[in-house]
């Protein structure tokens, strides 16, 4: 086996108009071209889309979830961001 | 996909890391008896990597292999409507090993190590596809008992703890119940026919029904890796639950065709609500996994004859490649 491993793309599916793209798996493909044939073959044999994005997972950056708590702490201690932080007086409406 | 007891074949796994402190492992399995997700960049033991890399890549293969008995009869196929439906059914067998495939990557194990362990013999593959395809009813009745089987064991697999797999899963489960109606349809017309198909559909049945029920995996007194894979929630159901299940839906679906099941202890018991059955003859089961079926080297020697074939599709393809990129950079 002399074959050059081709890269991984992650595929991002839209299902339909309206709704954003989600990862759906991914593809080994030679270029950017049989990435887009290889996700329509492997990820959308039932209409599963109308749109589909490919990108070469070496191009992803993702976030450490070992540091997870680090990088989300700072929104953690932030409770008067929701709504429900606020009492609102019995009688008060629409608000 | 078809799993059997795939989480059975292989080694123990290995030793555990110094880098995996007690607390380390304690605090994954609360992790997991929460009910969370675990990803793939998680922390994760080696252990339950190996056995994930283990599963999922066999699970894989067994789709890749397992086109080849239903792809010999696609050019003999009745009728076109028949040929078309078995040409889609074979097609998504290679879109769910590869949706696996992907799965199991994100475990960091590449894509060529799988299929190099798969064409080494290295690794394993569902012992069902080592069994010959001899009439159009063999068609039928492995979409009915073989698709039917891997529903079973597939939809808890659904729930399983690993996200990319279970993920994988929910996807594959979707167009399995297609796979499991058109070999029923089969199986129906053919029961439904002459003198001569039923009793097609009937041998069938006679070959298939034994090794449908071995792909439960052994029994769980027999079986190794259940109780970890349990724990880790990888496995819902053990394989005897998932056996007893799957003959109590599919007697009354023997009955309905009219066909009899091989089995002469196979009795309804009132007060269980289950069927009984008889003994099954695990010898044969490890004789397949072994390497000793009717087809497991032909299906080793297509799978390899069609990979080093296509060596020189990829290589042309590479080839485009680099040349597109060197002119355009």
């Amino acid at each position: 086996m002399t074959d050059k491993n081709w890269p991984l793309y992650e595929v991002f599916i839209r299902a339909k108009s309206g709704l954003s793209h989600r990862h759906a798996g991914s593809v080994h493909a030679a270029d950017d071209e049989m990435a887009l044939n290889h996700a329509r073959d492997v990820y959308t044999r039932r209409n599963e889309g109308v749109s589909i994005w490919v990108v070469k997972s070496s191009e992803i950056i993702a976030s450490d979830p070992a540091e997870s708590a680090a990088l989300f702490e700072p929104a953690k201690d932030k409770i008067y961001r929701h709504p429900t932080f606020y009492e609102i007086p019995e009688g008060v409406e629409n608000l | 996909m078809y799993t059997q007891g795939l989480d059975q074949q292989g080694k123990e796994p290995q030793g555990l890391q110094p880098r995996e402190s007690a607390e380390r492992l304690t605090a994954f399995q609360a992790r997991i008896d929460a009910e969370e997700k675990i990803e793939a960049k998680d922390w994760m033991p080696e252990a339950y990597r190996r056995t994930l890399v283990r599963q999922i890549s066999q699970h894989a293969h067994s789709e890749i292999i397992g086109m080849q008995p239903e792809g010999n009869w696609l050019t003999r196929a009745p009728t076109l409507r028949r040929k078309c439906i078995l040409l889609a059914k074979v097609q998504d067998e290679a879109g769910h090993g590869l949706y696996l495939y992907s799965a199991a990557e994100t475990l960091g194990t590449s894509r060529d190590q799988m299929v190099a362990d798969l064409l080494s013999g290295k690794a394993k593959y569902s012992s069902i596809f080592n069994y010959p395809t001899l009439t159009w009813a063999d068609i039928g009745t492995i979409g009915w008992l073989v698709d039917g089987a891997a529903i079973m064991n597939q939809i808890p697999l659904c729930r399983c703890s690993y996200g990319p797999y279970a993920r994988a899963m929910v996807r594959i489960c979707k167009e399995e119940s297609f796979h499991q109606r058109q070999g029923f349809d089969i199986m129906l017309a053919l029961s439904r026919g002459s003198a001569a198909q039923k009793a097609m559909a009937q041998d069938a049945l006679n070959r298939w029904w034994w090794p449908s029920i071995m792909m439960f995996g052994p029994s769980d007194k027999d079986s190794k890796h259940s109780a970890q894979s349990m724990a880790w929630k990888i496995k819902r159901f053990s394989n005897d639950e998932l056996r007893q299940k799957f003959i109590d839906v599919t007697v009354p679906q023997a009955d309905f065709l009219g066909l009899k099941v091989p089995d002469d202890e196979l009795e309804f018991d009132q007060e269980t609500a289950h069927y009984r059955f008889g003994e099954i003859d695990w010898q044969e089961f490890y004789d397949v996994l072994a390497g000793n079926g009717p087809c497991n080297r032909e299906r080793m020697q297509v799978r390899r004859n069609a990979h080093q074939g296509g060596a020189w599709v990829r290589e042309a393809a590479q080839a485009y490649a680099e040349k597109h990129a060197a002119q355009a950079a």
